[in-house]
């Protein structure tokens, strides 16, 4: 075999793992990417010995496994053809290799710089002069946005070629964010230190992230959470969804100035993240997710206080959505507005809800459960328009789908282990996955650890590294007007992009 | 229209009235409080994910503390995080929580500059600078304009325009990336002009502290008016330390 297929959170001996010439690796690889239920969550490099490994992994969504496979090469080795010449969805991770490695391709069909990371081999190219897209015409105008935008959101910039008010191309610039979380996950050896690094990748997805984490790392160190662990991780991810959903939905009416819905999908936020609050003593939930056990188990009386909020915020975020749903001014906003066609999102291989409002089924709740969802049948929920009003629909439904899961978790609190024992030490020259249906997409983690199970490498993968694009392909021939609702129907990280 | 109005009825009540004494739910953690019992001070130190601790007599600095409450559940003995979120203050000293001291954290209002209290008493504009934030205290800072927090009652407010802000709230370690942009948003900004400081990552840079990743070089060019601690900020926080900057001295 020239592949080896695991299952999320799993974790092997890194010589497992089988080296191909990068020919052949190549072909492999797009190869399997020609079945539809197949989609690439990561691809990266690390340096290895005196060159690059390269590790690509392959998620098969219906045999829920992922397939591992790697190639070794020399950065003094000369121009290689690339994986994007032959699917789209390279993009991004060879631009990374390119930017942080000196890698080159002869095929790859634009270099741009990524996120100006500050180990960057070329440090020349610096992210005040970056390359942007020009047509050259009298008819058309540039405008720029950022990296400064009008409201308190993160930076970026937005570069738009116009057409009148038209767009006609949109180049997305990111790394004002870039802080160098992935070697300052190596860097810092405390399993404390880790986990508030993990927590701060984006702050947005807390639970996320930081549970990405600790499967990985618990799984690197052969420990198992008990049920009362599962469950708490399980259900604070789908609260934060709910709360992320909420306040999104907020901030869409914010963005075409319907101010009722702008003010109560706001205030409905406010007691799920007071929740929070209250379980773990944060808003958004730093402090809860930990190594190896919690310092705040969820217990019947949190479960108790969890039921009631849940009974007065469903009616009441009903109401508001249908209300919404009924105008005809709301609507001629949302519908046929920002449009990603299943095609478009298929060839970036978008995932989360950029899939899943497109016609693609792809949630790894579904095809590589983790926690509570090994054993909770989770039935994804697809829209097909890939328009703002789908990305807004969605939202809703996902809340009330996780607000029912939430419900039938309550029904049963497991009580606490006596005694667990805590995590051990990572296992020695190995390599691990972990996979997180975060409330954008998927979140993809990897390690690989040395021979004395100290990390080597860590990788960071935020769903929104794939959907950025999605949002530079949903605003063409939009009007310029419309693009703070696409962009906010979106809600991508750039921190999350950029580490 | 008679919808809206059973929607605007059923929201019932939102607004915090009093923001000054309101209670927050549940366990957060807020200021300390390190009381005087013997502990391994080495050990304790040791344990904190980004050095806000500090041995014999023992300390924390809020400013590099992310309210991770891991000292307080090793050592209970010693630290207690109370609920107490009054903690923004305009001097860097009294972000020190020292060993036996229970005293709230204020604003020192003959260190406010009088231009502050002489402008800006009744309206306070803001331009919001994320430099490598991660998102959190930007979301909180937005929360403080919600119909909960309200704090627009109070004449303050987030702007889009540098020229229409009377000074620049921080958030995020400051990354190099960023660097240039935030210098030019500060000068863009009309004299008088304010700076804060929103999260431990602003304040010290938090967990990234020291990183070749950052650029923390501006805030050696200028004086800071306030800093608000948090992992993320607390609106509760932002809102009260905002209101001591623009109304304390008089």
């Amino acid at each position: 075999m020239n592949r080896i297929s695991i299952s999320n959170n799993q974790t092997i001996p890194l010589r497992d793992i089988p080296v191909l010439d990068y020919d052949d690796f190549l072909e492999m690889n797009i190869k399997m990417l020609e079945r539809a239920e197949s989609h690439c969550v990561n691809y990266y490099g690390f340096r290895w010995k005196h060159g690059i490994k390269l590790i690509c992994c392959i998620a098969h969504d219906r045999e829920h496994s992922i397939h591992l496979s790697s190639a070794e090469i020399s950065t003094h080795g000369g121009a290689l053809p690339s994986f994007t010449a032959r699917n789209l969805a390279f993009q991004g991770f060879e631009r990374e290799l390119a930017e942080n490695f000196g890698l080159s391709y002869t095929d790859h069909p634009w270099l741009k710089p990524l996120r100006y990371a500050f180990n960057r081999t070329d440090r020349s190219k610096t992210i005040a002069n970056h390359p942007f897209y020009r047509i050259d015409s009298e008819e058309l105008h540039e405008v720029g946005v950022g990296p400064i935008h009008a409201g308190i959101i993160e930076p970026g910039h937005f570069r738009f070629i116009c057409n009148g008010e038209q767009i006609l191309h949109l180049d997305i610039q990111l790394g004002y964010q870039h802080r160098g979380i992935e070697s300052l996950l190596v860097s810092r050896k405390k399993p404390l230190e880790r986990v508030t690094i993990a927590e701060s990748i984006a702050g947005d997805t807390v639970v996320g992230h930081s549970l990405a984490f600790v499967n990985l790392w618990e799984s690197l160190c052969g420990f198992d959470p008990p049920e009362e662990l599962q469950l708490s991780r399980t259900l604070a991810l789908e609260l934060e969804r709910m709360a992320i959903h909420t306040g999104d939905l907020s901030a869409i009416c914010t963005d075409i100035a319907y101010q009722l819905g702008s003010a109560v999908f706001g205030r409905l936020r406010t007691p799920l993240i007071n929740f929070m609050q209250e379980w773990c003593g944060n808003r958004l939930a730093k402090g809860l997710i930990r190594v190896g056990g919690s310092h705040f188990p969820f217990n019947g009386s949190l479960a108790q206080r969890l039921g009631h909020l849940l009974d007065a915020y469903e009616p009441a975020l009903t109401e508001m959505f249908d209300e919404m749903k009924s105008l005809p001014t709301v609507l001629a906003r949302l519908e046929k507005t920002g449009v990603v066609t299943r095609e478009q999102a298929a060839s970036i291989g978008a995932v989360g809800m950029v899939a899943r409002t497109s016609g693609i089924d792809r949630d790894i709740r579904e095809s590589h459960p983790f926690g509570l969802f090994r054993r909770t049948v989770h039935q994804p929920i697809i829209k097909h328009h890939g328009d703002v009003y789908s990305r807004t629909q969605l939202r809703k439904e996902e809340i009330a789908q996780s607000a029912r899961y939430a419900r039938e978790w309550l029904r049963n609190i497991p009580v606490p282990a006596t005694r667990t024992d805590a995590p051990g030490r990572p296992a020695a020259g190995a390599f691990a996955i972990s996979l997180v249906e975060g409330w954008r997409g998927e979140i993809c983690h990897c390690a690989v650890t040395d021979d004395a199970g100290e990390l080597l490498h860590y990788k960071v993968k935020d769903p929104s590294f794939h959907n950025w694009l999605a949002v530079a392909l949903a605003v063409r021939n939009n009007e310029i007007s419309d693009f703070p609702i696409c962009n906010k129907s979106f809600n991508l990280s750039y921190c999350g992009h950029d580490l | 229209m008679l919808d809206n109005f059973k929607i605007l009825l059923h929201q019932g009540k939102q607004y915090i009235p009093d923001v000054t004494k309101a209670q927050v739910p549940g366990n957060f953690r807020g200021r300390p409080v390190i009381s005087t019992s013997p502990v391994d001070s080495h050990a304790l130190a040791e344990l904190c994910p980004t050095g806000a601790i500090s041995g014999d007599p023992v300390s924390i600095h809020l400013g590099k503390c992310t309210f991770c409450g891991e000292c307080a559940f090793s050592f209970p003995e010693k630290i207690c995080f109370t609920r107490d979120y009054r903690i923004a203050t305009n001097l860097r000293n009294e972000l020190i929580v020292r060993e036996g001291v229970d005293v709230p954290i204020r604003l020192n209002p003959d260190a406010i500059r009088e231009e502050i209290s002489k402008y800006f008493s009744g309206s306070l504009k803001l331009r919001q600078v994320c430099a490598g934030g991660d998102s959190s205290t930007e979301w909180e800072l937005n929360a403080c304009g919600n119909v909960n927090f309200d704090m627009g009652r109070f004449g303050v407010e987030f702007v889009a325009s540098p020229r229409h802000a009377d000074g620049i709230v921080i958030t995020g370690p400051i990354s190099e990336n960023m660097a240039e942009p935030l210098r030019i948003c500060y000068e863009a900004i009309p004299e008088p002009k304010i700076i804060i400081l929103a999260g431990t990552d602003a304040i010290s840079g938090g967990i990234f502290a020291g990183r070749p990743s950052l650029n923390r070089g501006f805030l050696q060019n200028y004086k800071i008016d306030l800093y608000v601690p948090g992992n993320p900020v607390h609106p509760l926080t932002f809102i009260n330390g905002v209101l001591d900057l623009i109304r304390k001295r008089k």
